[in-house]
């Protein structure tokens, strides 16, 4: 099998436990105490780092590298976490993390962090990445990123990628009806926006855990900051959902009242 | 101002998607309002049976069509969308939100330099200003956004407007001629797979959606599981009730850890934070607790009731219309039996 330099783009996102309150700030929204929420790295995207690892695994030489735009501080501590999951060296970009920063701007740096790495071969690149964010949830940034370095096969949903005996790819994307579309590129430089994937998080595993930690502290260390400009999005306002449900709670009937009640209530027009 | 429609033909080659009418509505509502130009532009192998169907709409239509557009591909869809885009040279660029646009749009939106937002759940004038109503961090914060840099890409997510529709008219296409060099056909389109499943469960169209959650793979009143008779019970409440199967994410990631699971549950059923957001008018959930991060893929779901032994789970909490304490397991089967014997009478 080949050998593939694979960069997965992924962010950090508050902990989907957290609740989430939105303030006005003179930059425009964001998150009510946003740098004490705790992190977690996006969850599409830490599929992308899962299959990239994987995948580095099986094709000998191959490298992972991990490329996030994120305060610095948070980026830090999400590793201390993600660290112990894969192999990979980081690209950090000291940048916001907020759902709420223009996905153009945000692609523009991570373009040019890919840009700036040393060494890397783009007959070999597999660009990894999550279909969709769990902050901005748009979908938009790995293609703005795959425009921004010409590759122009580009896939989105995945679920699973299949490397063939003639060095292709068979790569499943997710598509209406829970179906999938099937395709096959001739190789490398490709785009991927995982859904699922196919394979389970990764055990902890406090070796890989220190050897990363030795480059990625560096790494954050050496950070350039990159404050996101603001104005390419004017938003007239952000709410949070008010409807709350009066819950009806149906106790001490027997399951044929009630299965009547669900009955009536499903062919009810 | 000019607004220009787009659509691909589906895979059958014929009939364009409901969401695709859906967004065309949207168009067609923006382009009153704002008195504006409207062309529609449409991709795929054969578009004059897709044009006919929009004809009656009044627009100019214009197509990229042949053999390389018949399946999706980024490089060549992302090529026939901007040769459209080119010729129109339109300010605002409205589609619907099918898995083949959402791939392709934001890349053409970068080579035009315009802007792009997805996941559109309503357009708007507020002061005369086109605006978009979308959600942020998975359906929990929900914004209106503007924004002034043009062309402005707006893809709208399927059931968020009436689905417009006329007879068909014979339609006047004007078609666009697109050089693909050799790089962009290095992508094969080999099929459509269905995930391995005893029937297909998800139903993007039903009218129920049908929530099962991990409570079906523990351990019951006897001390022992009961997954054939849980996945017995569950595939016959689909083929009566014509519901869409979800599941919560606790119960789709046990088969990545190899526990015993449905066999026909999958992560392409997933609901909530890191799963789907469906759209069906009822939801009824199962064995699931009905917390946040799942709840938040409910969002669009109108009314909602819920099953569950725990009388202080999530769904109780102002989540579902009605929560039902009682055994899942029970209740699902005398329901079976109800809707047979009404199936039977009808």
């Amino acid at each position: 099998m080949n050998a593939y330099h694979i960069v997965v783009c992924a962010g950090i996102v508050p902990d989907p436990l957290q609740t989430l309150e939105p303030i006005t700030t003179p930059t425009g929204p964001a998150l009510k105490n946003e740098m004490m929420l705790p992190a977690v790295l996006d969850p599409w995207a830490s599929h992308a780092l899962y299959e990239a690892a994987n995948l580095a695994t099986r094709a000998p030489g191959s490298k992972v590298w991990l490329v996030s735009a994120a305060p610095k501080a948070k980026l830090q501590q999400v590793m201390m976490n993600v660290a112990q999951k894969a192999s990979f060296e980081l690209v950090p970009i000291d940048a916001p993390a907020s759902g709420f920063a223009d996905a153009h701007t945000v692609a523009r740096l991570l373009a040019e962090a890919i840009q700036s790495i040393p060494g890397l071969d783009r007959p070999r690149l597999l660009l990894f990445g999550g279909w969709e964010s769990a902050s901005r949830g748009a979908g938009v940034t790995m293609q703005l990123v795959g425009e921004g370095l010409g590759v122009i096969d580009q896939f989105q949903g995945v679920d699973q990628l299949t490397v063939q005996p003639d060095g292709s790819f068979e790569i499943l994307e997710r598509i209406e009806g829970g179906r999938h579309l099937v395709s096959v590129c001739q190789g490398p430089p490709m785009l991927l926006g995982w859904a699922t994937g196919s394979l389970p998080e990764p055990k902890n595993n406090p070796q890989v855990g220190m050897a990363n930690m030795r480059t990625i502290m560096p790494a954050l260390q050496k950070a350039k900051a990159a404050p996101l400009p603001h104005g390419e999005i004017r938003y007239l306002s952000v709410t949070p959902p008010q409807q709350q449900r009066q819950t009806r709670i149906v106790k001490d009937r027997s399951a044929d009242e009630i299965a009547a009640e669900l009955s009536a209530w499903i062919l009810q027009d | 101002m000019n607004i220009l429609f787009l659509a691909h033909v589906d895979e059958s080659g014929t009939v364009l998607l409901k969401a695709a009418y859906e967004a065309l509505g949207a168009a067609l509502d923006v382009a009153a309002q704002t008195a504006s130009t409207l062309t529609i532009g449409l991709v795929g192998e054969d578009v004059q049976s897709v044009a006919n169907s929009v004809a009656a709409a009044g627009a100019r239509i214009l197509a990229v069509a042949g053999q390389d557009f018949a399946h999706p591909r980024y490089a060549t869809d992302a090529a026939a969308v901007e040769a459209i885009c080119k010729t129109v040279a339109a300010d605002i660029v409205i589609a619907p939100g099918t898995s083949r646009f959402l791939r392709v749009m934001p890349g053409v939106a970068s080579r035009l330099h315009g802007r792009v937002d997805t996941h559109i759940t309503a357009l708007d004038l507020v002061d005369g200003v086109l605006t978009a109503k979308r959600w942020f961090y998975r359906q929990r914060l929900e914004a209106i956004i503007q924004r002034q840099a043009r062309p402005w890409f707006l893809v709208v997510d399927p059931g968020c407007h009436q689905a417009w529709s006329r007879a068909a008219v014979p339609a006047k296409v004007e078609m666009i001629a697109v050089q693909l060099p050799p790089e962009a056909k290095r992508t094969m389109h080999t099929g459509v797979r269905v995930p391995n499943a005893d029937a297909q469960t998800i139903r993007p169209d039903a009218k129920l959606l049908f929530v099962a959650g991990a409570g079906w793979s523990k351990k019951q009143a006897d001390g022992k599981t009961h997954l054939p008779e849980a996945e017995a019970i569950i595939l016959e409440f689909l083929r009566s009730s014509g519901a869409s199967l979800g599941g919560s994410k606790s119960l789709v990631d046990q088969s990545g850890e190899n526990q015993a699971v449905l066999g026909f549950m999958t992560h392409l059923n997933q609901i909530g934070q890191t799963g789907s957001t469906p759209r069906h008018p009822k939801g009824l959930s199962t064995c699931c607790h009905g917390e946040e991060p799942h709840a938040v893929g409910w969002r669009f779901i109108n009314e909602r009731r819920a099953v569950n032994l725990d009388s202080n789970c999530g769904w109780a909490r102002g989540k579902a219309d009605v929560l039902y304490v009682a055994d899942a397991f029970e209740v699902m089967s005398k329901l079976n039996r109800l809707l047979a014997s009404q199936r039977k009478e009808a």
